[in-house]
């Protein structure tokens, strides 16, 4: 509760900022310390201590594994303001109001980490969503900015009709809009269960595989995510797509188990994720532009993601967790360090590493650990994936195909490392924004991906402490 | 502790060199890091220091039942100092060569070695995989700095190549973890697992392609001659002595051992494998012109022939290929310290351009000489005992695998002494009109090396006695599946 208070009552404060607040340079700071007073909240409220003690239980429950997944998102937000904080004042001319949506978007992703209801998983997208239209069109004056956004909004729209529709499925074949599954009617069965709740679970999980880019609905991403804004496609890349999947996990956790076994959950999820291993990485290959690439190598990512939630056990649990964490922070950084380079092909960062190497040596950090490789927090996200689908004990099929992937990623991710590295060239930069406190935050995110690397109980003894 | 700090030193002197400004120090630096590293490993060798320092142990991912252990047996510690010296001799021999941003050079090297010596103490399967990659990363960096004009490539082809055999790897490794009854990754814990004879199929192949590429073995192997050619020499040198190592060593330490009943029924296909690695390699060799290319393919024959005996499964057998990796690391250092010499000095690798080096240059020719009658495994190099060994175990595993195999024997010296006749002897050509003889720093570098084969091929016992229990240990695993 705690954080879902707070950002609401920062997101109002954000919005009179713009009238009260006179010093621009200042408005960045008030919203980073808005993040810090959350995320301290919702430590707090991990440990016990709560604002309101209002009881909310049919709709939302603050479990242990949603507060600190939003400690984690949270944390992740307040890398990214601080990362980007140049990059929001330049983006559109409403910076109070940029930040105010953000916060908004904290208000979802609270309530997604915490429904009980179905109600509310809708709320929470929506809230997600609707800031996320507006941050996408935010650079006003850019066509393609605003192309981006009504592309999203009218996918995300029919999209969020779709799921209302699967929610009025499974309303009708239950009797109850709770996510624990209710009474059954006996409008027409299968195997006990009935159609209505089938097509509807069916149709919920289409929709949400759309919010979390996963293909077959993953066609508005690569468009949406290269159209936006930088700093907002890094936000949305990282942070909403990993709640997205956070959402989907708690549905499917409580519904496919124990409701629809005898439908073949487990055959649906495996196409899906071979589906969009394939499409993420095969097209990420031939992209030119390191921006489009990375929109790419998101949907590669959330193939990964999505073993979590084929595996739905403890495992999954813990790596979605460890995931989330690893994924958002080295996809922040390296967009963070792409809004700081003015040509964003991979010619562009020709010999970066004899112009700063600071940037180079952090980005490599991170461009290795989206590889996985060992001593990154990378490594121990894809390990937690990977040994999930085995301790179900059978489809290691599945397993040896993600791996094949994982060989393939390492081509566009190393591709920028030789750019970096191995490649001459005099990469334009955008020398007076390369503050030094913007590149000490970049060591300090790559200490932290390499320490979660060597530690990974550094982040997993905070969940069981 | 000593097993601590043999990964300690290299590791921190080589995060040291990276802010060293001044190339001469960071060389320097090396240099008495690297001689450091042997010397801690000749006080263990030498029992100058209490038997505890063998091992280390100390927990560091308890909920997943891995801990940081390290353990030593006599071929690890062979391994260990084929490292050192190796990682000694390429930093003397190549003191006086100026390289291009010598700090991050110096510091990649160092970082790659300690990621060698990780994997071969390496006591627990998480901690195995960890440093098998982080060797990869250092070596996938090097090359594509230091070569010539195609590294790039050629280096990635070998990165991915190694990167998809030790996700196979990591995937048995999380498969083995399951199957352990105490969930553990201790190599101990393997050994115990129970699995069924699919399983432990599935299992021997997913670690066993890993192994195979590292070696490499045919069919795994086309990305090595590429990646030997295009590095920088004195990097080749590492991955030619050392990291190719570490796939024997994987085979020997971590397949073996674990799936004993997969290994003996697989052992058919893998020593044809290997002898088809050996002849088609010795065969290739014949034909080259290029000199790097030709220590290439020469070293993928040799590895074929070992991984070939290694499954054999006989006493000889085994004697042999652990006597002979150590062997064949130094021998092939000698040959690529001599590629480097004469690439650098007279600027050309073609076997054709070059001519009557032996009146010009003969301190360079005679150690040549050394160098390439160990490789063709003459009677009194220490290549030899090896040899001789490997070929009397596949003898008893089969007769006429054997029989096929000794082919080689002439194919390498075809391609051997037709390299040495072809630059030392004969007329010189324009490239070698003015040459000089080695330097003094790569001289001492291969006399230390031409010392080391002539002794080993004279009395070899201290190392038959080294690796005693290790070849007994890993016999009587496989033995006692067979009765």
């Amino acid at each position: 509760m705690n954080a879902l208070i707070l950002s609401a009552v920062w997101g109002i404060i954000l919005m009179f900022c713009s009238i009260l607040v006179k010093n621009k340079k200042a408005i960045g700071y008030i919203a980073a310390f808005g993040l810090l007073t959350i995320l301290i909240g919702n430590i707090a409220e991990t440990y016990g201590t709560q604002i309101t003690h209002y009881n909310i239980y049919p709709m939302l429950l603050l479990d242990r594994f949603g507060l600190f997944f939003n400690t984690i998102a949270i944390l992740s937000v307040f890398i990214f303001v601080l990362l980007s904080l140049i990059e929001i004042r330049k983006t559109g001319k409403y910076e109070p109001e940029f930040y105010t949506l953000i916060f908004f978007v904290i208000c979802g992703i609270t309530i997604l980490t915490s429904y009980q209801n179905l109600l509310m998983l809708f709320l929470g997208i929506e809230i997600l969503s609707i800031p996320l239209y507006i941050l996408t069109g935010s650079d006003k004056k850019n066509l393609k900015s605003n192309e981006a956004s009504l592309k999203y909004f009218l996918m995300g729209a029919f999209s969020t009709g779709i799921m209302l529709l699967g929610i009025a499925l499974i309303y009708g074949g239950t009797g109850t809009f709770n996510l624990q599954p209710g009474t059954h009617s006996v409008v027409g069965t299968y195997h006990g269960i009935s159609f209505l709740e089938i097509t509807g679970l069916i149709i919920l999980m289409c929709a949400m595989a759309f919010k979390a880019s996963v293909a077959p609905f993953h066609f508005w991403a690569p468009d949406v995510y290269d159209g936006a804004p930088t700093p907002v496609t890094s936000f949305m890349a990282t942070i909403v797509k990993v709640t997205a999947f956070l959402a989907f996990f708690k549905l499917c956790e409580v519904r496919v188990t124990d409701t629809l076994t005898a439908v073949n959950w487990k055959m649906i999820f495996a196409v899906m994720i071979v589906a969009t291993l394939f499409i993420g990485n095969i097209t990420a290959i031939f992209q030119q532009s390191v921006k489009r690439m990375l929109a790419y190598s998101s949907i590669a990512q959330a193939g990964f993601m999505m073993y979590a939630i084929f595996s739905l056990n403890d495992v999954a649990k813990e790596g979605l967790l460890y995931y989330a964490m690893a994924y958002s922070l080295a996809t922040i950084g390296l967009f963070a360090t792409m809004s700081k380079i003015k040509d964003y092909s991979f010619e562009g960062y020709n010999g970066l590493a004899k112009k700063q190497p600071t940037l180079a040596a952090t980005n490599a950090i991170f461009l290795l650990s989206l590889s996985g490789i060992p001593l990154t927090a990378g490594f121990f996200a894809k390990y937690y994936m990977l040994a999930s689908v085995i301790k179900t004990g059978s489809y290691t099929w599945l397993v040896i195909v993600g791996v094949c992937f994982a060989t393939i990623s390492i081509y566009y991710y190393f591709r920028l490392i030789q750019a970096m590295y191995f490649k001459t060239g005099n990469p334009d930069t955008i020398d007076h924004e390369i503050t030094p406190f913007f590149k000490n935050m970049l060591i300090v995110v790559a200490v932290f991906i390499v320490l979660l690397g060597a530690f990974p109980q550094l982040l997993l003894n905070w969940f069981y402490f | 502790m000593i097993a601590l700090l043999l990964i300690l030193i290299p590791f921190l002197s080589g995060l040291a060199a990276f802010f060293m400004k001044d190339g001469k120090m960071a060389r320097n630096w090396s240099l008495f890091s690297s001689l450091l590293t042997l010397l801690s490993i000749i006080a263990l060798l030498t029992n100058s220091v209490p038997a505890s320092n063998e091992s280390f142990d100390i927990a560091w991912l308890p909920f997943l039942g891995s801990s940081f252990s390290l353990a030593m047996n006599g071929l690890v510690k062979m391994l260990v100092l084929l490292n050192a010296i190796i990682y000694f001799i390429v930093f003397l021999a190549t003191f006086r060569r100026t390289f291009d941003q010598p700090n991050r050079y110096f510091g990649l090297m160092l970082l790659m070695q300690a990621g060698m010596m990780g994997v071969f103490l390496a006591a627990d399967g998480l901690v195995f995989y960890f440093f098998w990659e982080l060797a990869l990363v250092p070596a996938y960096f090097l090359c594509s700095q230091w070569g010539n004009e195609k590294k790039i490539q050629a280096t990635f082809k070998f990165f991915v190549y190694t990167f998809l055999g030790s996700l196979l790897m990591l995937i048995g490794m999380i498969i083995m973890h399951a199957k352990t009854p105490d969930h553990s990754y201790a190599l101990q814990s393997f050994m115990h697992a129970k699995l069924s004879a699919t399983e432990e199929n599935l299992l021997f192949w997913l670690f066993f392609i890993a192994f195979a590429i590292k070696m490499p073995l045919f069919p795994f192997h086309t990305w090595q001659p590429f990646a030997y050619e295009q590095t920088d020499t004195s990097i080749t040198i590492i991955l030619s002595s050392v990291m190719v190592k570490m796939g024997l060593f994987a085979v020997l330490r971590w397949l073996l051992p674990v799936f004993p009943h997969a290994s003996i029924s697989n052992s058919h296909i893998i020593i044809i494998l290997g002898v088809i690695s050996l002849l088609y390699a010795s065969v290739i060799a014949v034909r080259q012109n290029d000199l790097k290319r030709l220590i290439a393919y020469s070293s993928i024959a040799h590895i074929g022939l070992m991984c070939a005996a290694i499954f054999s499964g006989t006493v000889p057998g085994m004697q042999g290929v652990m006597i002979q990796m150590f062997n064949h690391g130094i021998i092939v250092a000698g040959l690529w310290i001599t590629a480097e010499v004469i690439e650098t000095q007279y600027g050309t690798r073609k076997i054709s351009e070059l001519g009557g080096l032996a009146q010009k240059a003969p301190v360079l020719a005679i150690l040549l000489l050394v160098m390439a009658l160990g490789n063709i495994a003459l009677p009194l190099t220490s290549a030899f005992v090896g040899e001789f060994l490997m070929f009397s175990g596949l003898f008893q595993y089969n007769l006429i695998i054997c029989a096929v195999a000794l082919v080689s024997i002439i194919l390498s010296a075809i391609y051997t002494l037709n390299m040495v006749q072809n630059i030392f002897y004969g007329n010189t050509l324009p490239a070698t009109q003015d040459a000089t003889d080695i330097n003094r720093n790569a001289r001492t570098a291969m006399i230390l090396l031409a010392i080391c084969i002539l002794f080993l091929g004279f009395y070899p016992q201290p190392l038959i006695e080294l690796l005693n229990s290790s070849v007994q240990s890993v016999l009587s695993g496989l033995n006692l599946v067979l009765k």
